[in-house]
């Protein structure tokens, strides 16, 4: 039996600790009014420098409109007749906004200043049509200080829901793989059957977790999806005509099926699993495989479903056919990755007497296969968006590469590049620190990898990696180790009867 | 006599590995081991040096990859920079993504025949070659080791009948 060492437990509920602060810390600077996002902006511009490229478009659009109207007034005439065709007097005029705008920038000391392509577009419409309308600059500042106010808003909550999100799905990841061991009747795995079943138990606070985050934006506490907006839907045909498929109660009513399903078959299988060492025939094992059957339909079908309810309708204009393959390798790496790491925990407190480093080395195979797996469908789904470059589609990818440029290849990097290079060598796949080190930048680079699937929709170019998120992770992470932990020690961790032990006892490759 | 080996033949792979290590307990030299099929963890009991040949199919990708790599930069952005259904022919990696499927399936080429032609060469595999086994029962169902003469022969063939051999032979070798 394993007990929960109390270091541990104390480093878990110091995590917990920090990450409630940390979120309550972010949701309590988080600005309430319009007057709180202007004051933000007016500090960012007094210090010189901007959270990201973004920070004020509207208020350098607003304040140098005069300027472009009088630098219009000077340039255009100097380079065309007054009577010159509509088009070329547009032309004419987005590049003078555009050399104004440059010339602004430097002479406000902006280094780097990106517009939005959004604002500028409407500065240069402005500019063009030579309206000189204070009143819609007002308006449109207005407007972007609203947009930015949500934005800002939903960053705490968008941090709290991406680790809750990524850290039930790790826990669904290690179960959707127990399932396959036991309906393939692997022989190598079943030592570790009782480590992959302690991580599973996660999933029922977990999946608590995330459906309190899902009923909370359903109550309009939080503007996450946005498609649960009414003000939005009423004018949006898009998603008015996604309504019958994207409307709260089949959401919720949706979630609550699907979570209920996993966590049922994480019990039933769990039950079934302690009930076989105690038995005299196989009838749980038995009984089990035919679950883990069941279960793997139900799974690949709820999960796809999953991932667009709860990770692509956060973008509600846009869809793409392979993400629920694409959210599957994400997590189902991660699950792997966490095994692995417990398993090689409890092997350095010398728990595990019958893991050997050919257990070890399978695991970290499967991490390998399946980082390439998920950077074959990160690729397929980024480059077939890319090649064809359909406006609807590729906004998706546009907004992320502008906004997101790091995270967003950052991520390929240490999904892909590193844990290939580092694993690629059969002797390192049997060394503990290797695989704890790609393990890490595995899990870190999947988190990313979420964070690039929700932030964007929500927080756009607002993002940083700070003290909500942090505090987020940290709270999941020490929540993730107390279940987790707390699961393990409350059955011996050698499945005794399982049919297959024996072979997994002196598995060597 | 230093040219002289000793063939002994087994009819079952469990007694083969014994006998190997034995003989290796005894410090005989084995010369070579003739299988009719690849026998588990012979190679560690026989104490072969382990393949190198992944490590070459690695360079060997490596290799594919620069090919795929400079090949398509040349054609596709240096010397004809043509606006191709407004694929960004203005850099290398601006068209990457284009460029991905030739690059993976070179990489893949080159390691996997590269790698199988330097298994060829160094196992000295080519069409026409003579084959090379002793005993043509060692294809189908006989395991035949060979091992140096050094010493008394009559000792070590009584050795090698006291491993379960079928069949033990001196044989001169030319």
């Amino acid at each position: 039996m394993y007990t929960f060492s109390s270091r541990l437990k104390t480093f878990a509920f110091v995590l917990m600790v920090l990450g409630i602060l940390g979120i309550g810390y972010s949701f309590f600077t988080a600005p309430k009014t319009i007057e709180d996002v202007e004051k933000i902006v007016a500090e960012e511009q007094a210090h010189g420098h901007h959270g990201d490229a973004h920070a004020a478009p509207a208020h350098d659009a607003h304040g140098s409109a005069k300027e472009e109207h009088n630098a219009e007034a000077h340039a255009a005439p100097a380079e065309k007749p007054a009577d010159t065709a509509h088009a070329v007097a547009v032309d004419s005029a987005h590049k003078t906004t555009d050399s104004v705008h440059a010339e602004a920038v430097v002479a406000a000391g902006h280094e780097g200043h990106d517009h939005d392509a959004h604002e500028g577009h409407e500065a240069h419409a402005e500019a063009a049509h030579g309206h000189d309308d204070a009143h819609a600059a007002h308006d449109e500042h207005h407007k972007h200080m609203e947009h930015m106010l949500h934005q800002l808003q939903n960053k705490p909550w968008s941090a709290v829901y991406v680790a809750a999100l990524f850290c039930m799905l790790i826990s669904l990841g290690a179960l959707a793989f127990y399932a396959i061991q036991n309906a393939a009747s692997a022989g190598w795995s079943p030592v570790l059957f009782r480590v992959m079943e302690a991580i599973s138990a996660y999933l029922v606070p977990g999946a608590i977790i995330v459906y309190v985050l899902l009923v909370l934006g359903a109550l309009d506490m939080h503007h996450i999806f946005i498609w649960m907006d009414e003000k939005v839907v009423a004018h949006d045909h898009l998603i008015q005509a996604k309504s019958g498929y994207l409307n709260k109660t089949f959401f919720l009513i949706r979630a609550a099926l699907f979570m209920g399903g996993w966590i049922l078959y994480r019990q039933y299988a769990r039950k079934n699993s302690l009930a076989q060492d105690e038995s005299n025939d196989n009838s749980y094992y038995k009984k089990n495989f035919k679950a883990s059957a069941g279960f793997l339909v139900f799974f690949i079908v709820t999960e796809s479903i999953m991932s667009w309810d709860w990770i692509m309708s956060v973008d509600p204009h846009w869809y793409s056919t392979l993400f629920g393959w694409y959210v599957f390798a994400s997590f189902f790496v991660s699950g792997i990755t966490t095994i692995a790491m417990i398993t090689l925990y409890l092997k350095s407190k010398g728990y595990l007497e019958y893991v050997n480093t050919s257990h070890i080395h399978d695991l970290a195979k499967f991490m390998f296969g399946i980082s390439v797996f998920w950077t074959y469908l990160w690729f397929s789904q980024f480059m077939l968006i890319w090649y064809a470059d359909i406006p609807e589609e590729v906004t998706y990818f546009k907004t992320r590469i502008e906004d997101y440029n790091l995270p967003f290849f950052g991520m390929v990097a240490m999904n892909f590049v590193f844990p290939v290079l580092i694993l690629i060598n059969t002797d390192f796949k049997r060394l503990s620190w290797i695989v704890v080190t790609a393990g890490t930048v595995i899990l870190a680079g999947h988190y990313i990898d979420f964070f690039n699937m929700i932030m964007p929709a929500t927080v756009g170019n607002q993002w940083f990696i700070g003290a909500g998120e942090i505090g987020a992770i940290l709270f999941f992470m020490g929540l993730f180790i107390f279940v987790v932990f707390t699961a393990l020690t409350k059955a011996p961790l050698l499945a005794k009867r399982n049919p297959l032990i024996e072979e997994s006892k002196h598995f060597h490759y | 006599m230093s040219n002289k080996v000793i063939h002994v033949l087994y009819n079952d792979d469990d007694i083969l590995m014994d006998a190997v290590k034995k003989t290796r307990a005894a410090h005989h030299h084995i010369e070579e081991i003739y299988t009719p099929f690849p026998v588990h963890g012979l190679d560690k009991a026989m104490g072969l040096a382990p393949t190198r040949l992944a490590i070459c199919a690695f360079l060997y990708g490596l290799v594919g990859l620069s090919v795929a790599t400079s090949m398509m930069w040349f054609i596709m952005i240096q010397d004809w920079p043509q606006d191709i259904g407004g694929k960004p022919s203005f850099s290398y990696i601006q068209n990457m993504p284009a460029f991905v499927p030739v690059m993976f399936e070179m990489t893949v080429f080159f390691a996997a025949h590269l790698m199988v032609i330097t298994f060829y060469m160094r196992s000295k595999l080519w069409p026409f070659k003579d084959a090379e086994n002793p005993d043509v029962r060692t294809t189908d169902d006989h395991f035949l080791m060979e091992v140096a003469v050094h010493g008394d022969v009559d000792q070590m063939v009584s050795f090698f009948e006291g491993t379960h051999a079928v069949e033990v032979k001196v044989i001169e070798k030319h």
